[in-house]
């Protein structure tokens, strides 16, 4: 850590109604790891942005390599030497790597001569790529090494990396970080945003840490406690989920060689599940995105049906029923996607209570709604949930990404399920609140119900669950009890290791 | 003003004289609830789907198929009279506009085929239909070969006539006002009604909510058909009389500008409806007056839905000039 690559003095920016960053200075090294930590919502996007030239600051200043540097659009922020992988990939699925590559790019170059330089940068940064693969065939592993290649390939002085490791294995994340160090020994910077602690104690040599849009310390990660860099960045200590010893009762749902087809082309076929949940456990099923746990959570919550005797509640076959004969059952859920399948974004809170609690809150007589009835059960959810919202009358796509999940999660819970299936229940929600989800979670499971965690966030899997399996491919591992399990046992069953598999006998 | 017509005139004769003129306001004011009427009736039928997102634009059709049905049952009864012929004949025209919208409901849900396609060349189908009908089956025996049925005004029985006379207000007229007041209750205060709305806004968070799609569809387009079969069968039993070539006037395809105008929204579709019958009134009359050619007042009320989307979108968006990113 010699001199400063990219230093920021006083950077200011508001949007109506709300102060993103105010006042924020740091500097960045040359040859540094830097990381940005900071609840939803306090401002790490918007930061981000104006390093990139997305977004003009109101006030304040930046200086790349001691000269002034004010970004008018990404172009130019690249040009100078600046390079973003964004959490979100933008690549063509019909395309292949090269051509891919070659739409990001300013001029660029013969396919061929692209390949070969592709094929190049891939070896030297041990990230195997090959450039002629087409796009919709790769893992998200994959295709997040072709964003950074396509970064790699502009040659940059500093790249910035929103939430890498959120889509990767245990092992896609070693993979990751050996090429990350890499490129620090070479004298490049990085800026590195994550919520997960322990991976930015590992990798990072400095962190910044961003409440309500205000920097409130700058600190060495690895000097630091994962619990003190989350109560730095919640601004208060909050309690995290405790798991008290259960006692477990009869098996509730039991899913017996359960196939599904993919509804479409990029969907994930499930081949032959097994698992059963009793009551009063939680089972946590890990996967990387995209193997089939979408389609799990369709199938036990009904929008897609099975064969009837592959689900079974409580002795009862149901596979063919559809989601309200299962609500009515007391089989709920909670789909990972907020806006516009587990909430509809422009009715009003209200009205998304109303969506899954109509028939177990009896919120409608004979067919005829009953409005202030609906309205009670939504205070009672934003109540008990601490969803910050002005109103029960607000559209839901106007809360944040957290406090929407909040509500979603609390409209479940609220309703007293005998079965509960979530995905990503803590997705996007910051620290604070999702240790308050996953109190609400287990103490569901303390009242007897069978609560199924589907989720990418394998210390939340960890942490809660009692057994553990992984989706891979659309199969599940066999169920084993969490506590037994090392993160490396834990990393070979995502990766879908052949002697864990039950489902090929 | 580029017809060479002063456009202050224009406007004054076709949005004021129909309903203050002492000259004319008398026929013109009953005309208002003739012409609003099948407007209302069908745009309350469109705007259910168009919530859900389930695009009928076949009403044209439906409105034929209602009032050939409901004609049809009419004068298979010739010249009996009784009470219950014309009861028959609403429940044979809903019956009609119902079967017709439900070819395009059947095709998109076991198909999966365009319900917006399958809709609208239904409407040429029906057309054709007209014009066999009324040179065929329906034709009036005693018509001296011109095609068209008997009239059925001159057949009590079966006539649409006014409830209060002189104000314009026929079954057709009452029929809108019920289809307004069973909409909003059922968009504001009942779950199905709700769950079309869910499905417009997000069709996948309906599925998870436990909607069936394909329930909504045939509801919705089996809503929209019938009350555009209603609204034929009152127009051809009572203002039109009988069964003609050109019977039908394109009230299916205003309704669909009625529809967005009313914000498809039970009430502005009330009002949208009135407004649209003034245009076609006021129409009328200022061809009489001023000599302005019929196509000018199509292009009026085609102008309105355009400008009415060109404000939707920019409340949603501004135009920035200079260099774009």
């Amino acid at each position: 850590m010699s001199s400063v690559l990219l230093r920021l003095e006083g950077l200011t920016k508001a949007y109506p109604g709300v102060i993103a960053n105010q006042d924020v200075s740091f500097d960045i090294g040359h040859g540094e790891v830097h990381a940005l930590l900071g609840e939803n919502g306090a401002g790490k996007s918007t930061l981000v942005k104006m390093i990139y030239g997305l977004v003009k600051p109101d006030t304040g200043q930046m200086t790349l390599n001691g000269t002034p540097f004010a970004p008018v659009e990404p172009r130019a922020a690249r040009a100078s030497g600046i390079a973003m992988v964004f959490q979100h990939f933008s690549l063509f699925d019909a395309l292949n790597v090269a051509e891919n590559i070659a739409l990001g790019m300013e001029n660029p170059p013969k396919q061929s001569d692209l390949a070969r330089q592709i094929t190049k940068v891939s070896q030297s940064y041990g990230l195997p790529l090959d450039p002629h693969k087409t796009v919709g065939g790769l893992s998200a592993g994959e295709r997040q090494r072709v964003e950074i290649i396509r970064c790699l390939l502009q040659n940059p002085q500093l790249l910035i990396m929103d939430e890498p490791t959120s889509v990767l294995t245990p092992q896609e994340v070693d993979i990751l970080f050996k090429t990350l160090r890499k490129l620090k020994a070479e004298g490049k910077s990085i800026l590195y945003i994550s919520h997960k602690l322990e991976e930015i104690r590992a990798l990072c040599d400095t962190a910044t840490i961003l409440r309500l849009g205000k920097k409130v310390a700058t600190c060495e990660p690895a000097k630091a406690s994962a619990r003190e860099l989350a109560e730095m960045m919640v601004g208060s200590s909050f309690k995290a989920p405790e798991k008290t010893p259960r006692d477990l009762g009869k098996v509730l749902l039991e899913v017996k060689d359960l196939s599904k087809a993919a509804a479409d082309a990029f969907g994930t076929s499930l081949k032959s599940i097994n698992f059963s949940v009793r009551a009063g456990e939680v089972v946590g099923i890990g996967g990387v995105a995209g193997n089939g746990q979408d389609e799990l959570l369709s199938v036990l919550s009904g929008e897609m049906t099975s064969k009837s005797s592959a689900v079974v509640f409580d002795g009862k076959a149901i596979g063919t029923l559809g989601p309200t004969k299962r609500r009515a059952l007391g089989i709920l859920s909670g789909p990972e996607e907020r806006l516009g399948h587990a909430a509809a974004p422009n009715m009003s809170l209200t009205e998304n209570a109303l969506m899954t609690a109509v028939d177990r809150q009896s919120l409608a007589k004979n067919g005829f709604l009953n409005w202030g009835k609906a309205q009670r059960f939504a205070e009672k959810v934003i109540d008990a949930f601490d969803v910050r919202t002005p109103s029960a009358q607000t559209p839901a796509g106007s809360l944040s990404g957290g406090n929407l999940q909040k509500f979603v999660i609390g409209r479940e819970v609220m309703q007293a399920p005998r079965v509960l299936v979530v995905n990503q229940p803590t997705w996007g929600v910051d620290a604070a609140a999702a240790a308050a989800i996953r109190q609400a979670l287990l103490d569901l499971a303390n009242e007897q119900a069978a609560i199924i965690v589907i989720s990418q966030d394998l210390d939340e899997l960890i942490e809660i669950s009692d057994r553990f399996g992984a989706l891979n491919e659309g199969r599940l591992s066999q169920l084993r009890p969490t506590q037994d399990l090392s993160v490396e046992e834990i990393g070979l069953m995502m990766g879908g290791a052949h002697d864990l598999e039950v489902s090929d006998a | 003003m580029m017809l060479g017509k002063p456009p202050l005139e224009a406007i004054r004769i076709i949005f004021w004289d129909p309903l203050f003129d002492p000259n004319f306001a008398a026929y013109s004011r009953p005309q208002l609830l003739v012409k609003a009427a099948p407007l209302i009736l069908i745009a309350i039928g469109l705007s259910l789907g168009f919530r859900a997102g389930i695009w009928n634009i076949g009403a044209e059709g439906q409105y034929i198929m209602g009032a050939i049905c409901g004609a049809g049952m009419g004068l298979a009864f010739y010249p009996t009279q009784s009470v219950f012929i014309f009861p028959l004949m609403i429940a044979a025209g809903a019956l009609g506009g119902w079967l017709w919208a439900m070819i395009p409901a059947v095709l998109r849900t076991r198909f999966n085929t365009n319900e917006i396609l399958v809709s609208l060349m239904l409407v040429y189908v029906a057309e054709s239909i007209l014009a066999s009908v009324s040179q065929g089956l329906l034709k009036n025996p005693e018509g001296y070969g011109f095609p068209g049925s008997r009239n059925l005004q001159q057949y009590s029985s079966a006539a649409n006539t006014e409830i209060f006379v002189g104000t314009g207000m026929h079954w057709g007229v009452v029929a809108a006002f019920v289809s307004v007041i069973f909409a909003y209750v059922l968009l504001t205060r009942h779950i199905r009604g709700f769950h079309i709305r869910l499905t417009g806004e997000a069709p996948r968070a309906a599925k998870f909510a436990g909607v069936v799609p394909t329930r909504v569809i045939v509801f919705c387009l089996g809503i929209s058909g019938m009350l555009a079969g209603l609204a034929g069968m009152f127009e051809v039993s009572g203002p039109a009389g009988q069964i003609t070539i050109d019977f039908n006037s394109g009230y299916g395809f205003t309704a669909i500008i009625v529809a967005f105008l009313g914000r498809l929204h039970p009430i502005g579709i009330l009002l949208a409806g009135l407004l649209m019958a003034l245009t076609y009134i006021g129409g009328e009359l200022a061809q009489l007056m001023l000599g302005l050619p019929g196509a000018s007042i199509q292009l009026f009320q085609g102008m309105l839905l355009f400008f009415l989307l060109a404000t939707d979108v920019f409340t949603h968006y501004r135009i920035r000039f200079g260099e774009g990113k």
